[in-house]
Order: structure tokens, then sequence, then C-alpha cells
């Protein structure tokens, strides 16, 4: 499983990195998030904001959140 | 009936009876202003902020670029403003939403009205006018931002200035149709009340602060005390307020509470309008990250088209208000 956080390096994208990595230890996965900034990336997705959460490839969180539950959620279900 | 007429019982209330200052005194003013004019902003915000992201839960930026991708250019300018306003601008954004544009389709032009638009007529702004100024000022604010955005994405269109982007912006091209997650109904609300109560949390210490002093200028400075440096009259006001607006980007929130007090003591509306115009659409941190995409020439024509435009809408007010 591969956990990524897109952004474009601005403040709100690092917290959903930070926001991220504690959840993912939270749920007990040993996975490492990984913090991209490439704003080429998103735009490639055919996504327009930032940060994006994305799993194995597939965003699948997009804009900003600091609902634990729901990133904890998202990443239930996308294993 | 003025609707918030059971806040201003409140206040008094709350001024004469709990904390028992003497009524008809500056002090007793200036307190009771707070308390009013906190508890009607607070109501006005959460309420129109709420209502705009349901909005906008239905127009996210990639659905937008779809919609503008499909518009002929004049048509683009005018959509791509109205859009705006509904899509609030975080610095964070500004990047993503340049290159999903242009890769996708969307020519410059429409492009920048988009980015004109976007921070300058957001609903923060437009409720603290409402509150303060009355429903007005606020309708002359959108529309003269609306015309602003509008003219200066046809300019910026009409200059050829393709040489001025930096050219990796154009090695890529993307497809402007992506299927999005479709929200249920209990999925939208919920994303309007986390906005709303995050934009609550990030600004109601700038928007206390302001009011906070503008109650203190309420109450203790003389009426027309400014207008003897800011008044209509004053060739060089309009121009010093767009300045001073420029790096203020922010704190728009609180400024606006502050302005309408300085409005009471001389400022004239004109200057004022302006002020709030480069407070919001002229930002420094902005400008520095469009330099990751644009030539700084670029940015100093944007700037200057859009500064130029405010100047002229804050002559214009002073002249006919």
């Amino acid at each position: 499983m591969k956990i990524q956080v897109l952004g474009s390096g601005c403040a709100t994208c690092k917290k959903l990195f930070e926001i991220t990595k504690k959840v993912v230890s939270e749920v007990g996965l040993a996975e490492n998030v990984e913090y991209v900034i490439d704003v080429q990336k998103i735009v490639a997705m055919g996504l327009m904001q930032s940060p994006i959460l994305v799993i194995n490839d597939k965003p699948v969180l997009i804009g900003f959140t600091s609902d634990t539950e729901k990133i904890k959620k998202t990443i239930e279900e996308n294993k | 009936m003025n609707i918030f007429f059971p806040v201003q019982l409140f206040a008094d209330w709350l001024t004469f009876s709990v904390f028992s200052i003497t009524p008809e005194t500056i002090f007793y003013d200036a307190i009771n202003f707070f308390i009013y004019d906190s508890i009607k902003i607070f109501i006005l915000l959460s309420m129109i902020i709420f209502f705009v992201s349901i909005i906008r839960s239905y127009l996210p930026p990639e659905k937008i670029r779809f919609i503008l991708s499909h518009k002929s250019k004049y048509t683009g300018n005018v959509i791509a403003s109205l859009l705006g306003i509904i899509t609030p601008f975080c610095s964070c954004s500004a990047i993503p939403l340049f290159l999903g544009f242009v890769q996708a389709g969307v020519p410059l032009g429409v492009t920048f009205s988009f980015l004109v638009a976007s921070p300058m007529i957001n609903e923060v702004a437009l409720i603290l006018l409402l509150g303060m100024f009355g429903w007005k000022i606020a309708l002359i604010y959108i529309v003269s931002g609306l015309i602003i955005s509008i003219l200066s994405g046809m300019i910026i269109g009409k200059m050829k200035i393709e040489n001025l982007i930096e050219p990796f912006v154009f090695q890529n091209t993307i497809k402007g149709d992506i299927e999005l997650p479709i929200m249920t109904k209990k999925e939208r609300i919920k994303y309007a009340k986390d906005y709303t109560l995050d934009i609550l949390k990030k600004v109601w210490i700038y928007i206390l602060i302001g009011i906070g002093i503008g109650a203190w200028i309420h109450g203790y400075v003389p009426t027309d005390f400014l207008a003897q440096y800011a008044g209509s009259d004053k060739w060089y006001a309009v121009p010093l307020a767009v300045l001073i607006g420029i790096p203020l980007y922010s704190n728009a929130a609180g400024v606006i509470p502050l302005v309408s007090a300085l409005t009471e003591k001389g400022v004239s509306m004109g200057t004022t309008l302006a002020f709030m115009m480069s407070v919001t659409a002229l930002s420094l941190p902005e400008f520095m990250i469009l330099k990751k995409v644009m030539k700084v020439k670029l940015i100093f024509i944007f700037a200057g088209i859009v500064g130029i435009g405010i100047i002229f809408i804050g002559y214009l007010f002073n002249f006919i208000l």
C-alpha cells in the first residue's frame, strides 16, 4: 500500500501530511507516508486543489481536512 | 425593522445591567458598539459562509474549469469572474488552479479574470461590508469587483503575453473532464459545517481585534478627524490606500471592521472601497507564489492593471458618493 500526500508546499499541505502520518500509525499500519511537493502531478490527475491524499496512485481525499476520523475511514476503505 | 434589533437589546442589557456601565458615556458607547457589532458579524458570517459552502459543494474548481473550457472568450471572462465569487482563494491553490486551467485549454485572459475575482470578491469581505456599511456598499463592491476582474482578464487576454509564462506550463496538456465523487446531501451539509467552523476559527481573533480598535475609534476619535488627512478632496488618499493594502492580505477579516470606524471619522467611501479591494485582490504572498509559473514582468502587468482599476473605482466613488 502506497500512501502519499501531494501538495504545493504550503503550510496547510504540510499539516495534512502530519495528520495523515499520525493516523497511519494509530491504525497500526507499518506504511510510510510520503510527502510529495509536485503541483504538476496534482494537475495531471485532473485536480486543482491542494493538498491531496493519494493511496495507491488514486486520489482519495481532495482538499485539506483536519477530520482524523474521515482520514482513518478513507485509509481503511482504500487499503 | 432592523432584524438585528434583538442583538441591540442584548448588547444594551449586557452593557447596562451586567457590566453596570453608566449610559451616555463614551465608554458605554464603545463597549456597546463592540458587543453589538461582534454578535452581528458572527451571526452573519456563520449563516452566509454555510450557505455559500453548500453552493460551492456543487461547484468545485474542477467543475468550474469544465464550464470555462467550453465558453467563448468574452463570455468566459464574465463567467470566470462570477464563479470566482463563490470560490475561496488560498495561496496554496493558486498554482494548481493556474496550471489546471491553462493546461486544460482555458484561455489565459479568462484564467486571470478568475484569479482576480476569486480573492477580491469573497464572502467574508462581503459579509463584513454588508454588516458594517449596509447592502448598497456591499453591492457596489461586488459590481466594481466584477468589472475590474472581467476587464483585467480581457486586457491581459488581448496582450498576447504567452511568452511571459514559464515554458513548462504549456509543455503539458491535460484532459479537463474528470469524474469527481458525487457527494450526498448529508456530506454537503457536513462539508459546509466544517468549512464554516474552519473559517470562523481562522478569522475570529482578527475580527474581534478589528472591532475592538473600531469600537475605540468610534468612541474616542472625534468625528471627521480623519477627513483632513483622507477626505475625498485629497487626491493622494486613493493610491496611498491601495499601496497600504498590498501587504495586508492575511488580515482582511480584521481590516474591515477597522475601516468602517475610519470611514465614520472622515475617510471617504471611495478611498475605503479601494483600500478593501487592494487588501483582498493584491496580495504579496500570492505574487511570490505566482513567480513559479510566470515571469516577474507579467506579475507586474497583472498587479498594475488590477491596481489601476482599483484606483479608478476609488476616485469614481469619491466623486459620486
